[in-house]
């Protein structure tokens, strides 16, 4: 199976009286809480971390995009990727993703996506998030009863902007472009692996198994909570005739490696009652823009709660309703599956049990989160790498990875000069 | 006691709920925020002195999904005037509240011969940076009924799912009159109808609720300069966004009266 690194990169200095002094982390959290001094220590902190992922061996790292958001500071993922590409060598680069209606037009994702793609050597994983309600329609104004009309429609756009070979006039609805011509074109033949980070509606569940497309689970709420979404997955995969290959679905997950249980739970219990206590504050005023929740999922979140069925916390939820029932104290958060520690052993047992059940051959690991330090998220990622992730190698071993890069030959990619910072003597 | 009669029309293949009552000359009312899940007092007072036709806009309750097709301003207002002319309005008097209001406004600009006497409810369409709107559709759930009401009890009442009515389509077309009014006004209500105004030959009354927590009552000097035809403003006392909610008697009695 394939194990990932994954960076939200939060502002880890949110004052400790953040929850009650502040309406929001997102959306119109205040400016005086970022110092940007502390914000260019802060990202090449995150970008040390993600480069040091890739060394010990992770099989790639990841990053996302958010708007106006203190848990995520990365508006843009593709300018993160863009240097990852060339301070890695083999590493899989994951942009998860760009949220296609916000682009104008769309084609930019395609051109973009096609710069990494050629910069990394074909490494890139292109993901295609519908984005949050707080990122698309409130920090960006996008209207939330267009969104989904537009995201397809971006879809079908930089699909045909990387497939076709002659320039070509795009017709939309929403998008009128009378030449449309990238350069460059992706190395990926005929494109980047797509992925495709949903809520859990079904109609995102149908569209990745009829396009063939990597469905992501991306909870903040760990295995327990996200079993019935990937249940449902499966189910209409099921339903479809499709295979059940464990690389069509991906699933994020949080991680605490230690010693032992007790010193997991001691080591980062700071961190993860920063994240679920301070990150997670969103007011519940972002939650639903009307639309943004299509009216299949709103009679599946309703009907699910008429039955209290396992998903009824989920179903029909917005991510900001979704934030407001969330744990915050390290006991219900390791209770509650948020985030799984242990010993290099527990946690390996815990993953390959999550990595079976859920049927998920790529795990997208947080080892990361709230105000973690970077020499706590060092070890954690060291540990990892060298303790926890030989013992999960084998795990989905008899299934082919369909949706993994497809990079150049290593003969034929380009020599990256070591970086030799310049020492303060010379 | 309500004895209105409902028709259906089809407007771009929605089917399309138009509600009548009453006898005399017509009269035609644009629904507000919400739009109007079930019948109120507010429409009796209208019917009791004229023929009262109440088409419903495309996505509110009884539009249908009809929004969902609906992409620019162009796309919107041409849908309301197929409808007010299916509903039998063309060249009638027409009144409208908060959202229907703005596209009451729009019709009688651009289609000047197709409206009698204009009657708007705190419309909306404009915005100003130094005093803007509130915005409705970043509320939590339950401020919005103080939003849209002086009695927020009004607005919950309207909303309530009926007895014997489907307890999961009810609040999913609740949902669906918010995403129709975010269709066209999203995200700051601002059509930029100020520059259509002096369109409108019309007389129009504009009526204000006095404790409009939505649309700042500033607003309707910037509608009565704006509008070409003549204009007389009233303030209705005690009432919110939706006055013709919480002051059915006294909103229909200035409609009626300025209509003649």
């Amino acid at each position: 199976m394939k194990l990932m690194w994954f960076h939200l990169m939060p502002y880890t200095e949110l004052p400790e009286d953040f929850r009650d002094a502040n309406p929001s982390v997102w959306v119109d959290i205040h400016s005086s809480l970022f110092d940007p001094k502390r914000a260019h220590l802060m990202y090449n902190d995150f970008m040390d971390e993600l480069e040091y992922a890739a060394e010990v061996g992770f099989d790639a790292i990841c990053v996302n995009e958010h708007h106006s958001n203190g848990y995520g500071l990365m508006p843009s993922p593709n300018l993160i990727a863009s240097s990852l590409a060339r301070r890695t060598s083999d590493t899989a680069i994951c942009v998860m993703g760009n949220s296609l209606a916000l682009y104008n037009p769309p084609t930019r994702v395609a051109e973009e996506f096609a710069m990494i793609d050629c910069i990394s050597g074909g490494r890139l994983i292109a993901g295609f998030p519908v984005g949050t309600p707080m990122d698309t329609c409130y920090a960006y104004g996008t209207n939330p009863s267009q969104l989904r009309q537009r995201y397809m429609e971006a879809h079908d756009l930089v699909i045909r902007a990387w497939t076709e070979r002659d320039t070509f006039a795009f017709n939309g609805r929403f998008n009128q472009q009378r030449y449309v011509n990238i350069w460059p074109r992706p190395v990926q033949n005929p494109h980047p692996p797509i992925w495709v980070p949903g809520g859990g509606s079904v109609e995102t569940w149908r569209w990745c198994a009829e396009m063939n497309y990597v469905y992501c689970y991306l909870s903040y709420y760990g295995y327990k909570a996200g079993r019935a979404t990937m249940d449902g997955f499966w189910a209409e995969m099921d339903r479809l005739g499709k295979d059940r290959n464990p690389y069509q679905a991906g699933f994020l997950q949080f991680v605490g490696v230690a010693e032992s249980r007790q010193q997991a739970f001691d080591l980062y219990g700071e961190a993860a009652e920063y994240f679920y206590g301070r990150c997670l504050h969103v007011d519940p005023k972002w939650a639903t823009p009307p639309g943004y929740t299509s009216e299949g999922s709103q009679r599946a979140g309703i009907e699910s709660q008429v039955k209290k069925a396992a998903d009824s916390a989920v179903r029909g939820k917005s991510t900001g309703e979704r934030f407001a029932a969330v744990a915050r104290g390290m006991n219900a958060i390791v209770a509650n599956g948020y985030v799984i520690i242990g010993s290099p052993d527990e946690v390996a047992e815990q993953l390959r049990e999550v990595a079976t059940q859920l049927n998920v051959g790529h795990l997208m690991l947080l080892l990361q989160y709230g105000n973690m330090s970077k020499e706590l998220t060092r070890y954690n990622t060291k540990l990892f790498a060298e303790q926890v992730m030989p013992k999960l190698k084998d795990v989905h071993a008899s299934w082919t990875d369909h949706w993994w890069p497809k990079p150049m030959h290593a003969s034929q990619r380009a020599e990256i000069p070591d970086f030799m910072p310049r020492l303060g003597a010379e | 006691m309500n004895e209105f009669e409902t028709l259906t029309v089809s407007v771009n293949g929605f089917p399309t709920r138009i509600w009548r009552k009453g006898s005399g000359p017509k009269l035609g009312f644009l629904a507000g925020y919400g739009g109007l899940p079930r019948w109120m007092p507010f429409l009796d007072e209208l019917a009791k002195a004229r023929t009262l036709i109440v088409p419903s806009l495309p996505g509110f309750p009884g539009g249908d999904r009809g929004h969902s097709i609906l992409d620019t301003h162009l796309d919107w207002l041409l849908a309301v005037r197929d409808t007010l002319d299916q509903a039998g309005l063309s060249g009638a008097d027409l009144a409208g509240s908060s959202v229907g209001a703005s596209l009451a406004a729009e019709v009688a600009a651009l289609w000047p011969a197709t409206v009698g006497k204009l009657a708007l409810i705190a419309p909306f369409g404009l915005f100003d940076e130094k005093n803007p709107p509130t915005d409705p559709w970043a509320q939590r759930g339950d401020a919005v009924p103080g939003l849209m009401c002086a009695d927020p009890e009004i607005w919950k009442v309207m909303k309530a799912t009926p007895e014997g009515a489907n307890s999961i389509e009810w609040p999913i077309e609740q949902v669906r009159a918010n995403e129709a009014a975010a269709r066209i006004f999203w995200p700051l209500g601002n059509t930029r109808i100020e520059k259509r105004l002096r369109l409108i030959k019309s007389p129009t009354l504009l009526l204000w609720g006095e404790q409009d927590k939505i649309m700042p009552r500033d607003y309707a000097e910037v509608f009565a300069k704006g509008i070409a035809g003549p204009t007389t403003t009233k303030i209705i006392v005690g009432a919110g966004h939706l006055a013709e909610h919480d002051k059915p008697a006294e909103v229909a009695q200035q409609i009626l009266a300025f209509m003649g």
